[in-house]
């Protein structure tokens, strides 16, 4: 049966984004070699390209893991006396045979490769969104913001060092894991990030949130005993509800605070807040505690009504275990928000998180600081503050939204 | 297995007012790591301490020119390379999991090229 060419594309890029990683990574346990591996996989998706407008298979994951592990073997074969010289990657003694076709824990052993502690943050988001969420080197580069030339060098680096290394191409053992998955987990979160506020016109880049949540259900099915991938899922699944809501008929930003709350996804949000309240009676690592916050808000009827004390006593919880600057904004943000809260004492907090580096550039802070003087009655200050964070967001919706808000001080 | 070499970089003001027993003290904590490589299923290939950096001496090789001696480690740094070992290692993660049992407040580890003869020029 001949399937129409727009039938094939739209299979063949539903395959790419679901089980690119599953391929890519049951070609590297055959080949031990990233690069031979990821041409491999792609040369196996332009032949699907090719063959599958004369019948689509049943199982695409499946037929592009043999294909594209047929093309290694022949490589294997044609370049045996150069390969023996290249340093490979390590495997554990006790790993399954290199020719089953696939492993279910084949992406997970990438994810840790690619998120590895030795690595530094920036090769591991870089490496992350190429080789588990397959994004051509210029995808990469637009959404880390960075030159094209910067995203290939990061990449190449990071492989470079893998193989020379010896960075093992494994899952941790159990000890190991609770650091090693933090790691994993800021980098899915990074990701998700990087596509809820993309750079240019459009407010977000939902094919990069996508990845994002379907690598962080990949780690909840990998990993069901854990609770911290259980709540990362269940964060992005609160905040991915939203995510309509937050732009209006016209493509104007909207605040939470604004937010149309019919609108939210009440599905999405079923699956998250059952996902957050399940990881908060296991512990409460980070991103449990991020859960809950974002529970607290798409469970309360209103942003007034929000249970702001509530979500300022999971900041402090977040203070005590994860400090840093920007857990801290948002804990004095919340704070603003309680009830008869001293909004002089919370300018106070927020001109001492001015002083942070790590806040500089952040549009966030002086934001937060426009709102605080607008509501303590000196439009003025307001104003300038308005001015920086507009200076500072590189996002074109929240620049507009941020410049509206400023227009409308002095009415 | 691959080999990692490990440099180890302290602060030198260690060795000012050093006494007998401190200095025996160091020796058996190295002792002490030198059991924990041998238990982890990993070896010892070599390693030695190093004089103070104040006693090393650099030589410039320069094109054209004369080869510079001069007075000094090549990159002056306030925690000098004072030791290094060759450590045989199953991979990485192993390697960096003996650097923490390393007694040094600072290790950089690095792996050693495959030099063999049928070892491919590196990447």
């Amino acid at each position: 049966m001949v399937t129409e060419a727009v039938e094939v594309t739209r299979v063949v890029d539903r395959a790419h984004r679901e089980s690119w990683s599953t391929v890519l990574s049951s070609v590297v346990r055959l080949t031990r070699d990233l690069d031979l591996a990821e041409d491999c996989t792609q040369d196996a998706f332009v032949q699907a390209l090719r063959t599958w407008p004369d019948g689509i298979p049943d199982n695409p994951a499946g037929w592009l893991t043999t294909v594209a592990r047929r093309l290694a073997l022949d490589r294997l074969r044609r370049e045996t006396n150069l390969r023996r010289k290249l340093p490979l990657l390590v495997e554990q003694p006790d790993a399954e045979q290199p020719d089953d076709a696939e492993q279910p824990t084949d992406p997970l052993r990438l994810v840790f490769t690619c998120c590895h502690p030795a690595l530094a943050r920036e090769s591991q988001v870089a490496l992350t969104l190429r080789l588990i969420c397959g994004l051509t080197t210029r995808e990469v580069a637009a959404v880390l913001l960075i030159g094209e030339a910067t995203a290939a060098a990061r990449i190449t680096r990071a492989k470079k060092k893998i193989a020379a290394a010896g960075i093992p191409y494994r899952i941790p053992a159990d000890h190991e894991l609770p650091a090693r998955m933090d790691v994993v987990l800021t980098v899915v979160h990074l990701v998700y990030t990087a596509g809820y506020v993309a750079t240019g016109v459009e407010l977000t880049r939902t094919d990069l949130t996508g990845r994002a949540i379907e690598l962080a259900r990949m780690l909840e099915r990998l990993m069901p005993d854990e609770p911290e991938p259980l709540a990362l899922l269940g964060l992005l699944l609160m905040t991915e509800a939203r995510g309509d809501a937050r732009v209006s008929a016209d493509g104007e930003l909207v605040l939470l605070a604004d937010q149309d709350r019919s609108r939210w996804d009440v599905k999405l949000l079923a699956e998250g807040v059952s996902r957050a309240t399940a990881a908060l009676q296991r512990g409460h690592g980070r991103f449990a505690l991020q859960a809950a916050v974002a529970g607290l808000h798409v469970t309360a009827p209103s942003w007034e009504k929000t249970d702001w004390r509530q979500v300022v006593r999971m900041y402090d919880a977040m203070m005590v275990s994860w400090p840093t600057p920007i857990v801290a904004l948002n804990r004095v943000a919340a704070r603003s928000l309680v009830p008869g809260a001293d909004l002089e004492a919370v300018l106070v907090e927020l001109d001492a998180l001015s002083k942070e580096p790590a806040l500089a550039t952040y549009a966030y802070l002086p934001a937060t600081r426009a709102d605080v003087l607008t509501r303590l009655g000196r439009p003025g200050e307001a104003a300038e503050a308005y001015e920086q964070a507009i200076h500072l967001t590189a996002n074109e919706t929240e620049r507009r939204f941020l410049t509206t808000r400023q227009t409308n001080l002095g009415r | 297995m691959a080999q990692y070499m490990f440099l180890l970089f302290d602060s030198e003001e260690w060795y000012d007012n050093l006494t007998r027993d401190e200095w025996q003290q160091a020796m058996k904590l190295h002792g002490e790591f030198a059991a924990a490589v041998e238990k982890a299923g990993a070896r010892i290939l070599g390693g030695e301490a190093l004089e103070r950096s104040s006693t090393a001496s650099t030589v410039k090789n320069r094109e054209g020119a004369e080869p510079l001696v001069t007075d000094g480690p090549f990159i002056e740094t306030r925690e000098a390379l004072g030791g290094f070992y060759v450590i045989e290692a199953r991979d990485l993660d192993q390697a960096l999991e003996l650097a923490k049992l390393c007694p040094s407040g600072n290790i950089e580890v690095r792996p050693v090229m495959p030099t063999s003869e049928d070892a491919a020029p590196p990447a």
